[in-house]
């Protein structure tokens, strides 16, 4: 037995700052995506082909031009697809891979060319000549209401309480409509998919997709084989945000058909117009709503109806609208509620999953009838906030029945006013409005609650596998994606805090469908309180079994084995881990193991609205100050202080980048990306010279965040940390508040400024236009 | 004379010279790495030069000095980098040495998440380090405007920005070391011949001088010429055109001159907005926000002023600014020169007074009076790296408190940059005065019937057009809160 002098700790262990797996490769350009992998000999690419209406027959299709453009192997159509052509990933068989006999929006996927270039398969495809014959279309969420439009899933009712009674009861009684624009995901990666083909019915695909065995499975049945034939990798995506959680089966089966068909591989990348123009984005809402509430503020009911647009097909629509409803409430308690959806089909790309799920458009307007109250009484919003907060006898009881039994918003709020220096500050705000005419400041803090697991309680699971080799070295593999949330890092630190190694000693491994089967997507923020327990039960189980083999070799105690700094210690003595390892092995002890894990405590019971959705709530605020230009509704955000609760951190720096990151992004979802569509039914903001999300220079100049480091989640999380991916999205809720704070000066504060969202300058112009003839003519 | 003539494209490739016979007019420099030289660190984002992701620096020989300047490669077609320096990502560091000041700062400030973004935002902040190791946060910022990060918020990148100096030190770096060695290669390659690849629709043309431009354009009227191909670059890879025969400018040394002399600037028609951005500045520093608003870095140092002028779009950033100044435009078509004032040059939404055959060769914008103000305000969606929805450019003349003489120009509210012309009358001989202003921003409704598209609706063209002058009047009253401020207006 060696003896070893014991170190402190590892390298890279959890709780610790540790930096991106791929960092050093991201910088150097060596970072692979799938566009980078070296192509085999033969690889041929494939271009979609585009529907140029938004709602038609297709009456004929004429692809002679196409099929003798230079380069072109063939075409590809609904004719040519073995299996079912359909990718619905809500099994409703409303999602075409390729549209039949007509098209249901503008840019709905028609055909593929496939050539020896992307160029050449891209100039073919501008050359079919298809015939339609219009149809009416509708891309409105209004119109569609108007048009008697379908619903595309199963509407939601949340309710509890009695409204009647409550309303009755309410001093006053606002109504309202709010309209809340979806929001493009601009991943800077776009879609992509890389199929090689195999034997007999096999088929590998390397796909930009943050649910690998949906895609899979997606493959499979387009395919009409087996999902044992189907292997989908996923090493790192560049971005997703939701938007790959679905969206990449259309390029997996489209590269799959054709590598089958044709025997070569097959590389499915389109153009970002394409990509824009044919993958759904989040949902835009059109909220009415009515709230009773008496003199100070406290509400006392709410009734609302959510509309979303959903596009032309299920696909997330569903429990994208039900989280719009189980977040309007956010951190208040409703005494009495009704919550309703209107899933409504429109003749537009089907919209689908975006970081918050339908959360941020049901928190925004819970925001907004908050603005309402505070304008309609002419208090501060915050202290409205303040005293509709969860808590207290009887106050704690969600639109869904669930309790809210880890309420931490109020320590949250209180610690931010200090550190923003909240009070003070909106005294300068208001003076300065005073004094300023042109220029005038807003300042808003919000707060935020979301709900963590999957509503579908089936997803709430996760694989992972560990391979420990003689030489010490630790191959892990887990069902999540790394789509640059630093999933990859966290994990592997959290398997090497169980085996007291070295982080370096750990390799992650792409995502692999071969490796860890029916995973589900790395989305709802949960990737790494799935994967990262997953990792740690696999671990566990190999630890187990060294402890066991230690036990006995030695002749100690089970209780007397410890997994030490790179070393194991057995009694007094020390081993090295990769000696340990080694004899290990010599005494045939499996050092490979499958973990699982899966969410206790949750259930949910959609028919009825009741049930116990979520495991626990993230929590975070955020203080934001404006200036606003009342002659152009320009705007820019001075400054933004937040706090946000991650829990026990498994790494600091990644989460703080993650609460920075979704800030921003959530600040653009509600100021400058505007998604437009014209008269036609095409969406023009289809690319980044015309779809604007934040720059360098849009981001608060002044920016404290920071994390609630005190907190730790009650529940038996991984190591007590919470979930981080979408809550922080809405901490930019502040800056649309602080704007509307901005334009309600013009009418001293005491009309509800009710800026739709977003809130571009052309909006919030107009709105203080508004403003100031409401004032005028009140 | 004879022209000498050579039939390849030659350019320095990091630490390789390059030698390429067979160039397609429309090959960009972005899928010439990626394809045919599988150096795939530089991404595509976007493929139309508002992204970043595909940003490399590209070193010009000008007068005997070369500069870096980061470009978009998705949009640079690889013709136009004769007898420059081309260096990408994988020029910075080798696979298992350190890593790049650069790198090493945004590695150390986790401010990569994805990393898709993060080649072109090493680059861009390369290429800003070399030019100015201690930038200012605005200065960051500025360089900047051309990268789009969807992951981090940027705050990250802004830090391993400020820290990059503090890591690795200037002078050590190889672009400036070797700066003399490159300069030497440069000039060799730089040899003065006319370069023609291709025939017919494949052909490309880089002409030897501007004499041998305009004998070029005048024997090949249908020819598309190409300065800086912001705009060219997406008729490429958006609408997939065929643009040939191609006729390059922006390598010629005598179009990429900016000059000023008692009464006014000459601009010549290659000078990009980077280059003329010091002489804009000092000699007419009310366009310096409108300067640093144009596109991104990227694009500003690759677009031309020229190029702005002669594309005639009626939401060109210059276009306004510059008729308010009175700038004209000097034509030229084989021998023939001739110069008309800017705003005769826009004739209508396509259509400009350029015959074929005839090239932009400068711009010529004369100074304005001490009596005179000017001022130019764009207002867009986004406030930087975006295209205007409005920009109005005001110019007055007083004497003795009244209007004696104005100009108003407007980009985003006609199918031309276009006068205010009933406004400008209404304004003439006025006391400059509230009244008097709120007496002629009803005029806008003659001068101008503004569309609504994506970018803004017509009621909002319409109303922020006359709060423009309503701010260029109350600009002229008072100097405190008639603006946001873009620096730093709150307690940190």
């Amino acid at each position: 037995m060696n003896v070893m002098q014991p170190i402190d700790r590892i390298r890279g262990g959890v709780h610790e700052k540790e930096r991106h797996e791929s960092g050093r490769k991201h910088v150097t350009g060596t970072a692979e995506y799938i566009d980078d992998i070296p192509e085999p000999a033969g690889t041929l690419h494939g271009y979609l082909g585009l529907s140029g209406r938004a709602h038609a027959e297709i009456l004929s299709i004429d692809f002679e031009a196409v099929k003798t453009s230079p380069g072109v192997v063939g075409v590809l159509a609904a004719g040519d697809i073995p299996g079912e052509n359909d990718i619905s990933p809500a099994h409703k068989h409303d999602d075409p891979v390729f549209a039949t006999g007509k098209v249901e929006f503008h840019g709905q996927p028609i055909f593929a060319v496939i050539a020896t270039t992307r160029d050449a398969a891209r100039r073919a495809a501008a050359k079919a000549r298809i015939e339609y014959r219009d149809l009416p279309h509708v891309t409105d969420v209004l119109e569609a209401a108007a048009a008697d439009y379908p619903l595309v899933v199963d509407p939601l009712k949340l309710e509890r309480g009695d409204i009647v009674a409550g309303f009755a009861r309410s001093r006053h009684v606002v109504e309202g409509e709010m309209r809340i624009g979806g929001q493009d995901h601009f991943y800077l990666e776009g879609h992509i998919s890389f199929a090689i083909p195999g034997e007999d019915d096999e088929v590998t695909v390397l796909a930009s997709t943050q649910h690998p065995s949906e895609t899979q499975h997606m493959v499979a049945q387009v395919l009409g084989v087996p999902s044992n034939a189907v292997t989908v990798n996923v090493r790192r995506m560049g971005g997703a945000f939701g938007g790959k959680e679905t969206q990449a089966n259309l390029f997996a089966a489209v590269a799959a058909l054709a590598a089958k068909k044709f025997g070569r591989a097959v590389k499915v990348r389109p153009d970002r117009d394409d990509d824009m123009t044919a993958t759904g984005k989040r949902h835009d809402f059109h909220v009415g709503y009515k709230i009773g509430f008496d003199d100070d503020g406290r509400i006392g009911a709410v009734d609302a109806v959510f509309a979303a647009r959903c596009g032309f097909s299920a696909d997330l629509s569903g429990p994208v609208t039900d989280r719009a409803l189980f977040h309007a409430d956010n951190c208040y308690f409703y005494p009495n509620v009704r919550l309703r959806s209107r899933p409504l089909k429109t003749n537009t790309v089907s919209n689908t999953a975006f970081r918050g799920f339908g959360g941020p458009q049901g928190m925004v307007c819970g925001e907004r009838m908050i603005e309402d109250v505070a304008y309609t009484l002419g208090k501060d919003p915050l202290e409205i906030r303040k005293l509709n907060f969860y808590g207290g006898e009887g106050r704690n009881l969600t639109p869904y029945h669930q309790t809210v039994d880890d309420n931490i918003i109020g320590r949250i709020i209180e610690e931010l006013e200090v550190s923003a220096d909240y009070a003070s500050r909106r005294q300068a705000v208001l003076a300065f409005n005073r004094e300023s005419h042109v220029v005038k400041r807003g300042i808003a803090l919000t707060p935020v609650k979301f709900g963590i697991s999957f509503t579908k309680t089936e997803y709430n699971q996760a694989g992972a596998l560990i391979h420990v080799y003689t030489d010490g070295s630790i191959q892990l593999n887990h069902g999540g994606t790394e789509m640059g949330q630093g999933l990859y890092t966290k994990v592997a630190q959290l398997v090497a805090d169980e085996f007291q190694v070295d982080l370096d000693r750990i390799k992650v491994t792409a995502t692999s469908t071969g490796k860890v089967p029916n995973t589900s997507a790395t989305a709802a923020s949960s990737g790494s309180d799935l994967n990262g327990m997953a990792a740690a039960n696999a671990a566990q189980q190999i630890k187990a079994r060294l402890v066991r083999f230690a036990s006995e070799r030695y002749g100690v105690s089970e209780a007397d084995v410890a997994f030490e700094p790179n070393t194991i210690r057995v009694g007094a003595d020390r081993i090295a881990f990769v000696d340990f390892i080694k004899s290990a092995y010599a005494a045939r002890v499996q050092l490979s193991a499958a973990g699982f894990y899966k969410t206790p405590k949750i259930h949910w019971d959609r028919s009825e609205g009741r049930g116990r959705p979520f495991y626990y709530y993230a929590y975070g605020a955020s203080c934001s100050e404006v200036s606003v230009d009342t002659l152009t509704g320009e705007y820019r955000v001075e400054r933004t202080d937040i706090i946000h609760d991650v829990g026990r951190s498994l790494n600091p720096a990644l989460d703080l980048g993650q609460v920075e990151g979704a800030f921003v992004q959530g600040m653009g979802w509600l100021t400058t990306e505007e998604l437009w569509w014209d008269a036609q039914g095409r969406l023009r903001t289809h690319a980044p010279s015309t779809y604007k999300i934040p720059l360098a220079s849009d981001r608060p100049r002044v920016f404290n965040v920071r994390l609630a480091e005190w907190s730790v989640n009650r529940e038996e999380t991984i190591r007590r940390s919470k979930a981080v991916g979408e809550p922080p999205f809405m901490l930019g809720i502040s800056v649309l508040e602080a704007i509307s704070m901005a334009a309600a000066s013009v009418a001293g504060y005491r009309i509800p400024p009710r800026i739709d969202a977003p809130a571009t300058p052309e909006r919030v112009l107009m709105a203080i236009e508004r403003l100031r003839a409401a004032k005028t003519n009140g | 004379m004879t022209t000498e003539i050579r039939n390849t494209i030659r350019f320095v490739l990091n630490d390789r010279l390059v030698e390429l016979a067979d160039v397609s007019p429309v090959q960009t420099l972005l899928d010439f790495l990626r394809i045919d030289r599988n150096l795939r660190g530089t991404k595509e984002g976007c493929a139309e030069g508002d992204c970043g992701a595909c940003t490399v620096l590209v070193g010009r020989l000008f007068e005997g000095r070369v500069k870096y300047e980061s470009v978009n490669a998705c949009i640079r077609f690889v013709a136009s980098l004769d007898s420059c320096h081309v260096v990408t990502v994988e020029a910075l560091s080798r696979p298992d040495g350190p890593l790049h000041p650069v790198q090493q700062a945004m590695v150390e400030t986790h401010a990569s998440q994805c990393g898709f973004c993060t080649p072109g935002f090493v680059m861009s902040l390369y290429g800003l380090w070399m030019a100015n190791p201690k930038p200012s946060i605005r200065e960051i910022e500025k360089a900047l405007q051309g990268n789009l990060c969807r992951c981090t918020g940027y705050a990250a990148i802004i830090r391993a920005a400020e820290a990059i100096s503090s890591i690795g030190e200037l002078g050590k770096d190889p672009l400036v070391a070797e700066r003399n060695t490159i300069t030497r290669q440069l000039a060799l390659l730089k040899d003065g011949r006319r370069v023609e690849i291709g025939s017919e629709d494949e052909r490309i043309v880089l002409p030897g001088s501007v004499d041998d431009l305009a004998a070029v354009l005048e024997a090949n009227p249908k020819a598309t010429i190409v300065a800086g191909s912001t705009d060219v670059g997406l008729w490429v890879t958006k609408f997939m055109r065929q643009i040939a025969p191609v006729v390059h400018l922006s390598h010629l040394d005598e179009l990429r001159r900016i000059s000023a002399d008692g009464s006014g600037i000459t601009v010549g028609a290659g000078v990009s907005y980077t280059e003329a951005h010091p002489v804009i500045l000092r000699h007419f520093p009310q366009l310096r926000e409108l300067w640093d608003r144009i596109g991104g870095e990227q694009v500003r140092n690759m677009g031309t002023v020229g190029g702005n002028i002669a594309n005639g779009s009626p939401i060109g950033d210059t276009p306004p600014a510059l008729i308010a100044l009175g700038a004209s435009v000097s034509l030229r078509k084989g021998k023939r020169r001739r110069t008309l004032p800017l705003e005769g040059y826009f004739i209508e939404y396509g259509r400009q007074d350029r015959e074929p055959g005839e090239f932009v060769e400068n711009i010529r914008i004369p100074f304005i009076g001490e009596e005179e103000r000017l001022a130019v305000y764009k207002i867009s969606k986004r406030f930087d790296e975006d295209i205007s929805a409005i920009c109005g450019a005001f110019r007055v003349k007083f004497e003795e408190g009244r209007v004696a003489d104005t100009v108003i120009a407007f980009g985003g509210m006609a199918g031309t940059p276009k006068r205010a012309a009933s406004v400008e009358a209404a304004l003439k001989g006025a006391v400059w005065s509230e009244a008097a202003v709120e007496a002629a921003v009803s005029a806008f409704d003659q001068d101008f019937t503004p569309l609504s598209d994506w970018r803004a609706s017509a009621d909002y063209r319409m109303l922020v057009a006359k709060n423009l002058l309503r701010r260029f009047y109350l600009e002229t009253q008072e100097t405190r809160n008639t603006r946001i401020d873009r620096i730093v207006a709150v307690a940190v």
